[in-house]
């Protein structure tokens, strides 16, 4: 497989002057299709001019991890094959609470829901990392400036009749997406260390607890 | 005169933004729709004080030569302007590499006038009593390929390289939310919060109509911005590191989208949110 890569991307250097482009047009619409890249060697070149002043750290974080060098490969359309893999992969990652009890302070999972600091390099240290969730996903309808990259999450515990078992599976979701969904477009809070277990029980009571305005 | 109208037409427009609700979307959506037509008019629209401004650096003596910017080539000839911009970034004999405007002017302060570049790159986006001669100068020569269309140059092979690793940065995920380009750009209307998303993954009228409008007034932060400034804030909000400024990641996407964009008409410096 890697061999084959290989001289895929070894092929299109030598085709770069002639058809690069067409083939990578077709190859985007081809399903499941592994896109064919440049040189992993040239981009790496790239990255290095222009994020290569960047704190270590920084750099280690766009250092694609295993899910991500196949979600990159397939542009998030994975094969089941593969699917399965980074699947079972993500779920062994997902670490639960130890006493059993994932719903946490809705309160609490609202603000962190609207809050969309962290992790950028315009913050500083003492910012309190939040989950953006409504970046993507409508959750209460009081609010309404959510954004569409996810699905409406409104009342979403109550269309699941609260089921422990729905919660559980919202909790794997928010923790690593991944584990849910390959290539999901969703951040892996948990598992890429951004929200602790706590906020992310805060936030599987918004979507679980029946006081929640979620469920109104 | 003109600064006075550009006030109350900016109060106007603020004013209506912040009435803004999703609520009455459409009608807001019309009413900046109007103001934004009301201000693209070069009378009222600030972004053409920096085209202004931009003119007078162009022919400015500076640097150990003492020489302006006139003997700069971007492509079409030493100190022709007119169409240059829509062909851009191109690949440099001279320079030997394939530039965005940024890069290349940078490249002639250095080599034809002799400037240490120091201090324009550090006030390469403008602030608050702040001007930035980048983005002065952006404005001014982008302005003179209006109403030309997109023609990025893709005949030569690192040319053609750079279409190929801008695609492939367009779609690399990465950072703590695992997010690419293609997060938030490769699917036609979605939002974030309440801002419009355009779909620049598929080649056509979103991208001609985004690449196309670039240099921009924005409103929102007072100052007339370039691409490099808008890749410079989504790889903020991308999460991942600080971009270096005119380095060669963001000249790749400028030649992946522009090239997505091929045929959009230039329409400069616009003005938006
Ligand atoms: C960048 C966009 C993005 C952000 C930010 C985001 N999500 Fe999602 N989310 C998605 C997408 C896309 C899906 C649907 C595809 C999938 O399941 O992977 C999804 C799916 C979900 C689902 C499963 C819905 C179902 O089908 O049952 C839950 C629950 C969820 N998100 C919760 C959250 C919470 C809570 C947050 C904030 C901590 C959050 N999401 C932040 C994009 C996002
Ligand atoms: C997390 C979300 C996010 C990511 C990731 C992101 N962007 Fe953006 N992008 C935005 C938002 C929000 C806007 C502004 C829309 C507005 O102001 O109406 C925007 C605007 C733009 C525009 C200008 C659109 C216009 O109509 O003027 C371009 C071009 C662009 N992005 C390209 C990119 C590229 C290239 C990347 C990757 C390097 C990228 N974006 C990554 C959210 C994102």
């Amino acid at each position: 497989m890697k061999s084959i890569l290989k001289t895929a991307a070894l092929a299109f250097v030598l085709a770069a002057g002639t058809v690069a482009l067409p083939l990578t047009a077709s190859a985007q619409t081809a399903k499941n299709a592994v896109i064919k890249q440049p040189d992993p060697a040239v981009i790496d070149a790239y990255l290095k001019s222009t994020f290569g002043k960047a704190p270590p750290e920084w750099q280690a974080r766009i250092e694609p991890d295993e899910a991500l060098k196949t979600c990159n490969q397939f542009r998030n359309d994975v094969p089941s094959a593969e699917a399965d893999k980074i699947i079972q992969r993500e779920l062994a990652k997902v670490v639960f609470p130890a006493d059993g009890n994932l719903l946490g302070d809705w309160k609490e999972g609202k603000k962190i829901a609207n809050n969309g600091r962290g992790g950028q390099f315009s913050d500083d240290e003492k910012t309190v990392n939040g989950g953006n969730c409504y970046a993507c996903h409508q959750l209460e309808l009081k609010e309404v400036s959510y954004g569409t990259l996810g699905p409406s999450l409104n009342s979403y515990g109550k269309d699941r009749k609260f089921d422990p078992a729905e919660a559980k599976q919202a909790y794997t979701k928010i923790y690593n997406s991944h584990a849910v969904v390959a290539c999901s477009n969703m951040p892996r809070f948990g598992a890429n260390k951004f929200l602790t277990e706590k906020q992310i029980k805060d936030l599987v009571a918004l979507l679980f607890d029946p006081e929640s305005p979620v469920n109104q | 005169m003109r600064r006075a109208a550009i006030g109350s037409v900016l109060t106007a427009f603020v004013l209506c933004t912040i009435s803004f609700h999703a609520r009455a979307q459409d009608a807001s959506e019309k009413e900046i729709e109007r103001y934004r037509a009301m201000i693209s008019d070069p009378m009222s629209n600030p972004g053409f004080l920096a085209v202004d401004r931009g003119e007078i650096l162009w022919s400015e003596k500076r640097g150990s030569k003492n020489v302006a910017l006139e003997g700069c080539d971007l492509g079409l000839g030493a100190g022709k302007l007119e169409g240059a911009f829509a062909k851009l970034p191109r690949y440099f004999k001279d320079a030997d590499k394939v530039m965005d405007l940024e890069q290349r002017l940078l490249w002639c302060m250095q080599n034809i006038q002799g400037l240490d570049t120091k201090d324009v790159i550090a006030r390469r986006f403008s602030g608050p009593g702040r001007a930035s001669d980048m983005e002065d100068l952006v404005a001014y020569i982008a302005n003179k390929s209006n109403g030309m269309k997109i023609d990025v140059q893709l005949g030569h092979p690192k040319e053609m390289e750079m279409a190929a690793v801008g695609e492939a940065l367009f779609f690399r995920r990465g950072g703590v939310m695992d997010f690419a380009c293609a997060t938030c750009h490769a699917e036609e209307g979605k939002r974030i919060r309440l801002q419009g998303l355009p779909d620049l993954a598929k080649a056509g009228k979103q991208p001609q109509e985004t690449m196309g409008s670039w240099p921009t007034y924005r409103v929102s932060q007072g100052a007339l911005r370039t691409m490099q400034h808008r890749l410079w804030d989504c790889y903020r909000q991308q999460r991942w590191p600080v971009p270096e400024y005119a380095s060669d990641s963001l000249t790749a996407l400028t030649v992946f989208l522009n090239k997505q964009a091929l045929g959009g008409e230039i329409n400069v410096p616009s003005i938006k949110r």
